[in-house]
């Protein structure tokens, strides 16, 4: 067994410092891993949040050397190899909310956003039909595990702290979920640009090298509803199609 | 120390899928309806659920339907099922399953673009409706969405400590503690719905989130409720088991409905001579019959030849794994090989089982598509629990009602793959419906501060200790001494040494020291889990004591077959009496006529 030094923020409500810990290291070891020995061993009241240990529930997110990431899939092995020899790994709560204590944070505001989110409305019958190729679409948005990690990196939320006017990657994934949802009938895109700002974002792609789940977030989700925004409010042929059919024009 | 107070008709414990149900079907029937939980919203243990619900909905094989799925629950169960709770569960999960459709689940489609079905272990014909291998990541977001529109109050992050109950002993609602702040809240609720997973944390080696320490198992137990069938435990036969920092973490059973075979380290697929008389002829018998199955299922022809013995029910595949190990036939880091890589193309194992693909490459830098996995048991799921009544999930206490995993009987000594999801939705349903039915005939509770300042009181009792152990250590050497001596395999020397454990562990948990902070102390937490874990570790052992055969999830060496007689058809009851845990037996109810004559149990009674 190695040792390994890390950092950690410790403190509550934005009050603190980094605090350096010695681990031993087992092979095969994630960072989480190493939360959950300090814990054990040296600091009972370090605090974290975690579930499953597998990457599927999203709970664990930190900032890993400055870079928001699940701790449970981060392996202590790649860690090592990405910090320059000079340096320190560093563990720090996610910056975008408020902070709560050591590696916690308050992240309410994301389920005040899910639940201004109108829901589905499909028809009454049961036993509908669509094909896998139209279930894909949808079933890409619904890998999000909410771990938040797009919101933490979006800089509209982060540096500019939009949290009155934008929703985020992570209602945008929803609105998409819904939008390309087979069955759905309700119009997203005055909510998509009205409720949750999608103006704001300047696909620079942030959320999407972050997710963890892998969802091509900017590509597929965002830029389809921009795009039908800008053909319902901007477009003048597709605006009056609108006008006069009520319809959804998919693009 | 000063509570906040709140009243409710209904107070559901847990926010997992049982809970989530409960709590929509409680508000849908016009209830004032709360839902309790550990972690935030949608993290809890069913997002790590993976195959698929089971529901006869006969989508991917139209010769399937309730009757046979209530048989191969009963038989997967080895027959000490609640045959009630069987039949409703067979009988109401297509309609759940139909329902979540409609509320946004996104399920795979059948070539005609229905609701697409899986192979599991034990289930005649193509049952699971899945999401890749992310089903319950699927069904809790759904039921999650469903339930913040259903005018249903979350309390997120906040940890149910003690039921208060009136002097009849009717349950009237509960402290909780938010785990954030600290803070203390009493709850006034006309009914309690316990919906809060299971117990699998007691062991080191588990498929488990810090949350499953048995606390609503802990809560009816001390509120005089009457647990059943906690000698069952299921050890899911494929956990990873490598590196050691994973060792427990879910491979789903989906990987062998796909096709996945196991091999041994001298590349022999031994399922083959693992099947139990009670399965004999129900599955493949040669590697041809095998492949043959997988080309059709694969082709989505309906199958004509006999499923793989991979497909045996997890108590069966768990213990084939543990013998070929114990004998020396083990893969490298002590498992078995699980192949999927010569059976699927690369492109259809990504497709078909993604987060495995991901959870392998990146855990354990195995790919998946080129190499075999290597697999082993890992504590799964408790098929014991709260005994309730089959059609309203009612305990033996007025006012409290348990689903999910928390509650017993669905699936007597061993549960089948698929079994579990549908399990939820569908007695999540029926507690939500009865407990607010309930709410409209009872007074709204008054609370006594005296009991709610005792629980307080015994809440912050950590907080004010001065020196002692970490209870991270306790934690760690008694999830040790279960996975030892109360593992798969279990005999009666081991389990009187557990139980002798435990009294220790009792005692050292009442001196630990988590520090004095309350704000989002995880320390504290856990030395308040912990007294909950020990208590129904004891149960389990006890249990596993007292029935001197091996049946489903309970394993002894030193009773190695299923008993013929007595136990075949008699219940270990579990309750507290002045103050001690005790056990007694009872005879098990059978199905009438018109059900029995579903079951093949004819070659339960050549079983040898």
């Amino acid at each position: 067994m190695t040792d390994v030094k890390m950092s950690i923020f410790r403190g509550e409500e934005g009050e603190g410092e980094m605090v350096d810990y010695t681990i031993g290291l087992d092979e095969g070891m994630v960072l989480l891993d190493c939360i959950h020995r300090i814990q054990h061993e040296q600091e009972a009241e370090l605090s974290c949040r975690w579930n499953c240990k597998a990457g599927k529930c999203g709970s664990c997110s930190a900032e890993i050397n400055g870079k928001p990431r699940l701790m449970c899939m981060t392996r202590m092995s790649d860690i090592i190899e990405e910090t320059p020899e000079d340096e320190i790994i560093t563990v720090r709560p996610m910056k975008a909310f408020p902070h709560i204590k050591d590696l916690v944070t308050d992240v309410s505001w994301n389920y005040e956003m899910a639940k201004a989110v109108v829901p589905l409305k499909g028809p009454e019958e049961t036993d509908w039909v669509f094909s896998q190729f139209e279930a894909e679409r949808a079933q890409e948005f619904r890998k999000c595990i909410e771990c938040f990690i797009c919101q933490d990196t979006c800089h509209v939320l982060r540096e500019y702290r939009k949290f009155d006017e934008f929703g985020g990657p992570r209602t945008m994934v929803r609105l998409a979920n819904f939008e390309m949802h087979p069955m759905d009938q309700e119009d997203r895109i005055p909510e998509a640009k009205d409720e949750f700002g999608i103006g704001y974002c300047n696909i620079t792609k942030c959320c999407t090298d972050v997710c963890p789940a892998g969802i091509n977030i900017t590509d597929n989700a965002i830029i389809p509803l921009k795009e039908r925004v800008v053909d319902r409010y901007y477009d003048p042929i597709k605006m009056i199609w609108h006008k006069i059919t009520g319809q959804k024009l998919r693009t | 120390m000063t509570f906040e107070s709140h009243e409710y008709d209904v107070v559901v414990v847990g926010a997992g899928g049982a809970g989530l149900r409960a709590a929509i079907e409680a508000s849908r029937q016009g209830a004032k309806t709360a839902i309790i939980c550990k972690s935030l919203l949608g993290k809890a243990h069913t997002v790590m659920a993976e195959g698929g619900a089971a529901a006869a909905l006969g989508n991917a094989d139209d010769r399937d339907s309730w009757e046979t799925h209530f048989k191969d629950t009963m038989k997967g169960g080895k027959y000490l099922n609640n045959w009630r709770m069987a039949q409703i569960h067979a009988q109401e999960s297509a309609d759940r399953i139909r329902e979540l459709e409609q509320w946004g689940a996104v399920f795979d489609r059948t070539p005609q673009g229905l609701i697409n079905q899986r192979n599991f272990g034990g289930h005649t014909y193509p049952r699971l409706a899945h999401v890749g291998d992310s089903t319950g990541l699927e069904i809790i977001r759904t039921l999650q969405e469903k339930g913040i529109h259903s005018g249903v109050d979350i309390f997120m992050e906040y940890t149910v400590s003690h039921l208060l109950q009136s002097d009849d002993g009717t349950c009237t609602g509960c402290v909780a503690y938010n785990r954030v702040d600290g803070a203390m809240h009493a709850f006034s609720s006309k009914s309690l719905v316990l919906a809060t997973g299971g117990i699998t944390r007691c062991w080191s080696v588990c498929s488990a989130s810090w949350e499953y320490t048995g606390d609503g198992h802990a809560l009816a137990l001390n509120a005089g409720a009457e647990l059943i069938d906690m000698e069952f435990v299921q050890f899911h036969p494929t956990g990873m088991v490598w590196p050691t920092s994973v060792r427990g973490i879910l491979v789903t059973e989906g990987v062998r409905g796909e096709g996945g075979v196991l091999k041994n380290s001298e590349g022999v697929r031994f399922m083959f001579d693992y099947v139990p008389d009670m399965f004999k002829g129900d599955h493949a018998e040669t590697e041809e019959e095998s492949t043959e199955w997988v080309r059709q299922v694969v082709a989505g022809e309906i199958a004509t030849v006999r499923r793989p013995p991979e497909l045996l029910t997890r108590d069966v595949v768990a213990k084939a794994i543990n013998k070929e190990v114990a004998e020396g036939r083990g893969s490298t880091h002590g498992g078995a090989y699980l192949d999927i890589a010569s059976q699927r193309t690369p492109e259809e194992i990504i497709a078909k089982l993604p987060s495995m693909y991901h959870q392998f490459k990146e855990l354990a830098g195995v790919d998946i598509t080129k190499e075999p996995m290597e697999v082993g048991p890992t504590a799964h799921y408790v098929m014991g629990g709260v005994r309730v009544d089959a059609e309203s999930q009612e305990s033996t206490i007025a006012g409290l009602f348990a689903a999910g995993e928390v509650a017993s009987g669905l699936h007597g000594a061993n549960r089948l793959g698929g079994n579990s999801l549908s399990d939820l939705i569908v007695f999540g349903k029926r507690a939500g419906e009865h407990a607010a039915k309930r709410a409209t005939e009872v007074e709204q509770p008054k609370l006594d501060n005296t009991d709610i300042e005792a629980a307080i009181a015994a809440n912050l009792a950590p907080l004010a200790r001065e020196g002692g152990e970490n209870p991270g250590k306790v934690y760690d050497d008694l999830r040790n001494m279960m996975q030892d001596k109360v593992g798969i395999i279990r005999k009666e020397a081991e389990l009187e040494s557990a139980l002798d454990d435990l009294k220790g562990f009792a005692t050292r948990v009442g001196k630990t020291n988590p520090g004095s902070s309350m704000i989002y102390n995880s320390g504290w937490h856990q030395v308040l889990d912990l007294v909950n874990m020990v208590d129904i570790s004891i149960a389990c052992a006890l249990a596993a004591l007292t029935r001197t055969e091996s049946r489903g999830g309970h394993t002894r060496e030193d009773h190695p077959e299923p008993d013929k007689g007595r136990w075949s058809h008699t219940t270990n009851v579990i309750y507290k009496k002045d103050g001690n845990i005790v056990i007694s037996q009872e005879e098990l109810s059978q199905p009438p006529a018109e059900l029995e004559k579903l079951l093949d149990r004819t070659k339960k009674e050549d079983e040898k």
